[in-house]
């Protein structure tokens, strides 16, 4: 088999037993890269092919002194474009900081770099993360490898197309609404967003604070688990990482049954909108859920239909506040010929921002305004705790939520674009467990007709990641969905 | 008609900390441009605040020493707007939870006592600075001071006068330098204040349109910038017009206040509390610990000073000005048990040696216990006080130990009566002429006798001793 089709799990073994070359596995990437990314347009930026090469060659001829490997060590990554990686350009998919190049690395960078892995490069994402298309990319959109008249989903879709067409092994994605759990659904991978606090959020270029999480995007349940043991973790960096233990998640990714796990059905995830096709691969899901031990249990999050106006009022004005300091001052793009600071101001992010991001601006900074920021901000807030409180009362008696990632399988490119609510909505499924901060994963769970995956979602208590892998690893085993994967025509 | 000006103050203090509030970079004044900075304090992409701790003890020691209710779950928020020195676009600092809440402080104005109510106090970041050349076209920012701890103090309106407020700001900074919070230096902006005023007729109760007044940076300032606007709005309403709400800004070189901005220039700063912070949580140990890290305060060692020391309010003042001065005073007193006097030579001396070295009493090269010695010296008789005053200067830039310097000096006085009645039969001898006239009732001539005893000792006569010598031999 080739080595861009293995998993990260076996490429380590091979890496490990002396097999394989890092020198190999970076050459392996390279070549695919330069054969499948002219049509999938997964990376804003690569890593110079010089670069890379010498790189491998420093851990092949550092690997007798060390006598031991890490576990993503030689391991070929993605890393999404709205991670700072110190001395690569990270653009967030703006033109804002289309030259930006960070003097400083994000701590998950500086938790990877430590374990001598193979950065491939920066994987393209809808402008600032704001998207669920990758439409929204300053730089064009990134294509999905199953169908490529297709979107990857977003916002982390370069990271996920990425990880579907074997440009990586797997990728660094990140989740404020839905970011990394709803292009892994689209491109047919696993995409894991942890508990919010469980991942230092330092680098990570902030959209909306209170919900953005770094997660990986991966290939199977097991190489999430061991990309999810490199990131989890304290950082004194990050006043909102959870000082909390951890187990190995890996041991999670090992038990074929999930006996004695209660898995909720909630009733709000299958009504109307839902795409029937969608339903019916969910309900099969539910079935081989069962059949593995689990007892299923209807219940009912009634704040549900809640979620989507409240996340688009926190995010947005969250959102506003954050991207206030690009105002062309200090880094970033700068509008040419201003007469005097506010025509700076203003033409820097006229010109530097795309249309969604402006739109969110504006949305964010009207519901803190004054005079309505009590009808708007502050009244998101309660009902986000609304939210928060449906599910400890839910998981009171489940262990888990099963529900559908997005209401239909990938949407065609230009579909949505001139339709934001419709492109919100693509969300619906995925933002509750964001405002809750819950972990949740997305996995394969079957095709439709036309040949395009549909991801299932599992929801977890906050901090039990380990329940969410391991029931997410047994549904895994008992079906085949992995084994699928997308051709790339010419 | 007579008016009331009413008065409310706001005061940006900066904490002493070792580093910024939300990051490590130092926080160094006058060092050159952005050197000082990080990506946390740059507002670079990605990068988040860290509180630092001693900031919030700091503002905790202040609330209490305010007599402040501390908020145990505080809060910090986002204030939105922009300006090239902010560098996120936004300040972090507190609204609606901030670190200490209602309190008050009381000041001393002609005599009598006052209480000025406190009504918040919060922490928040500092912003950089714009830099602009006279000539060029261009402007620079400098993000040195970006995140430095600031605790801005704000009153009720319970200011009535210019000197009130003169009072509340000197108090206030006395306090801060106490609590070693703050180093008061309002030149170097680590102490700045903004009063707002308004005007209303004598006896009424309804507020008047308050102005707010920026760019005081001393204590004559605040005072000469209210005097104006006081007069400047009663002008305004005896000629039948209304007071604008405006910020105002004080011209030094005019002696005159200008409009900066009006209401209707007014921000929204849609604060919103800090995604990136979590609540700042007061435990009761750590406020406990706290208060017994409080120094007795300015107002309550005036006091002790008046009643222990029976000195007058005017000592006790001078030498409660500063937290040094009076740890110096009472050190020396420990050890020379004579309040007044040592109060004369602190508030004399001392002072004056001080001021022309620009040195604080703890860094005087002359330790309390070297001036306590000197005092002795004086006291014993060993030297006179003539001499002593002459020494002194010597004595404060070398630190020496005097009763060495007098030794070394030959200015040991001579009390010994066997060497004194020498001088003294010598004296009375040679000026047998103003005996005869002291004899016949003119006892003024005992004066010219002393100096003349004086003058043969060279000086090291103990001059009471030769008064009584003198006084005896010539008793009839």
């Amino acid at each position: 088999m080739a080595l861009f089709k293995l998993t990260l799990q076996e490429l380590q073994d091979k890496f490990t037993s002396g097999e394989i070359t890092a020198g190999e596995i970076a050459r392996a990437y390279l070549l695919r890269i330069s054969q499948v990314e002219p049509k999938i347009k997964a990376y804003i930026s690569l890593t110079p092919r010089e670069e890379l090469l010498a790189h491998a060659q420093e851990i092949d001829d550092g690997l007798k002194a060390w006598r031991k490997t890490e576990p993503l060590m030689a391991m070929p990554l993605g890393i999404k474009d709205n991670i700072c990686t110190k001395g690569m350009r990270t653009t967030c998919g703006s033109r804002m900081l289309e030259h930006f190049v960070p003097p400083y690395d994000a701590t998950v960078m500086t938790k990877f770099n430590a374990q001598k892995p193979l950065i491939l490069g920066k994987t393209n994402l809808d402008e600032f993360a704001m998207g669920s298309s990758t439409e929204h990319s300053a730089f064009g959109p990134s294509r999905n490898p199953w169908n490529q008249q297709h979107i990857p989903g977003g916002s982390s879709g370069g990271s996920a197309a990425a990880v579907a067409a074997d440009q990586c092994v797997a990728a660094l994605g990140s989740d404020t609404g839905g970011s990394i759990r709803q292009p892994a659904a689209c491109c047919g991978v696993v995409g894991f967003k942890p508990t919010y606090g469980r991942v230092s959020r330092y680098g990570l270029v902030a959209f909306a604070s209170s919900l953005d999480q770094i997660g990986p995007i991966t290939k199977t349940v097991t190489d999430a688990a061991i990309m999810f043991n490199a990131l989890v973790g304290y950082d004194p960096l990050d006043s909102t990482s959870a000082k909390r233990d951890f187990p190995d998640y890996t041991k999670s990714a090992k038990k074929k049954d999930i006996k004695k796990l209660v898995v909720g059905v909630p009733q709000e995830y299958f009504t109307e909108g839902l795409d029937p096709e969608v339903a019916e691969k969910i309900q099969d899901a539910i079935q081989v859920l069962e059949g593995m031990g689990g007892k299923i249990q209807e219940v009912t999050l009634p704040s549900t239909e809640r979620a989507i106006a409240t996340y688009y009022l926190i995010a947005t004005a969250e959102a506003s506040s954050n991207l206030a300091r690009y105002d062309g001052v200090k880094y970033g793009f700068r509008a040419k010929e201003s007469k005097e600071l506010a025509e700076m101001y203003h033409s820097s992010r006229s010109q530097g921002f795309g249309p969604e991001v402006k739109r969110r601006i504006m949305l964010g900074t009207y519901a803190l305004s004054a005079g309505y920021y009590d009808a708007y901000y502050a009244k998101a807030q309660a009902v986000r705790t609304m939210i928060q409180r449906d599910f400890d009362a839910v998981f009171q008696e489940v262990d888990l939520l099963v529900s559908p990632v997005m209401p239909s399988p990938a949407f065609r490119l230009g579909e949505r674009l001139e339709d934001p609510l419709q492109m919100y909505l693509s969300d619906i499924y995925t933002i509750p467990a964001s405002l809750a901060g819950l972990p949740a994963i997305s996995l394969p769970c079957g095709l439709s007709a036309k040949g395009l995956p549909i991801g299932l979602q599992l929801m977890g208590r906050p901090f039990e990641e380990n329940i969410v892998l391991r029931a997410a690893y047994a549904y895994e085993q008992a079906t085949n969905w992995r084994s699928k994967r997308p051709t790339i025509r010419s | 008609m007579t008016y009331e000006p009413v008065i409310g103050v706001e005061v940006h203090a900066q904490l002493q900390t070792q580093t910024k509030l939300f990051c490590s970079c130092p926080t160094s004044f006058g060092l050159p441009p952005n050197t000082q900075v990080c990506p946390v304090c740059l507002g670079l992409p990605g990068s988040l605040p860290v509180l630092n701790q001693r900031a919030v003890e700091m503002a905790v020691r202040t609330g209490l020493a305010l007599h402040c209710e501390l908020t145990l779950t505080n809060q910090f928020s986002r204030k939105n707007y922009f300006y090239p020195d902010l560098p996120k676009g936004y300040q972090i600092s507190q609204y609606d939870l901030p670190i200490c809440g209602p309190g008050w402080l009381e000041i001393s104005v002609n005599g009598k006592r006052k209480r000025v109510r406190i009504m918040r106090a919060h922490l928040e970041e500092d912003a950089g600075k714009n830099v602009h050349e006279e000539g060029a076209d261009d402007s620079h920012v400098d993000l040195n001071r970006a995140g430095t701890p600031l605790l801005e103090i704000v009153t009720e309106p319970d200011l009535y006068s210019s000197d009130e407020v003169d009072a509340y700001l000197k108090t206030l900074r006395d306090l801060l330098v106490y609590l070693d919070v703050c180093d008061g230096n309002m030149e170097q902006g680590s102490f700045r204040c903004e009063p707002n005023v308004s005007i209303r007729p004598k006896g009424h109760e309804a507020l008047g349109t308050k102005v707010e007044l920026k760019n005081i940076n001393s204590f004559r300032y605040a005072k000469d910038a209210l005097e104006y606007e006081i007069s400047r709005q009663t002008e305004v309403l005896d000629e039948g017009g209304v007071v604008q709400q405006e910020t105002r800004l004080w011209n030094v070189n005019k002696g005159q206040t200008a409009v900066m901005r009006s209401k209707e220039g007014a921000h929204d700063y849609r604060y919103f509390p800090d995604p990136d912070l979590l609540p700042v949580i007061l435990d009761s140990e750590l406020i406990e610990e706290l208060e017994h890290t409080i120094p007795e305060l300015p107002s309550v060692r005036l006091q002790r000073f008046m009643q222990d020391y029976r000195l007058s309010e005017y000592d006790a003042a001078i030498l409660t000005d500063s937290k040094g001065l009076a740890d110096y005073f009472e050190c020396c007193v420990k050890l020379f048990p004579h309040p007044k006097t040592v109060s004369n030579w602190v508030t004399g001396e001392l002072i004056r040696e001080l001021n022309t070295s620009d040195t604080s009493p703890a860094d005087a090269p002359m330790s309390p216990q070297r001036l306590a010695e000197l005092l002795q010296l004086v006291d014993s008789g060993t030297v006179s006080l003539k001499a002593a005053r002459e020494l002194f200067s010597e004595l404060y830039a070398t630190g020496m130990s005097a009763e060495q310097l007098v030794k070394e000096k030959g200015l040991v006085q001579v009390s010994d009566e066997g060497q004194l009645g020498v001088i003294v039969d010598e004296v009375l001898v040679a000026h047998s002429a103003q005996v005869e006239q002291y004899h016949g009732g003119k006892e003024a001539v005992l004066g010219f006798l002393v100096g003349q005893v004086m003058k043969a000792s060279k000086g090291k006569a103990n001059p009471g001793k030769v008064n009584e010598l003198l006084k005896r031999s010539l008793a009839p």
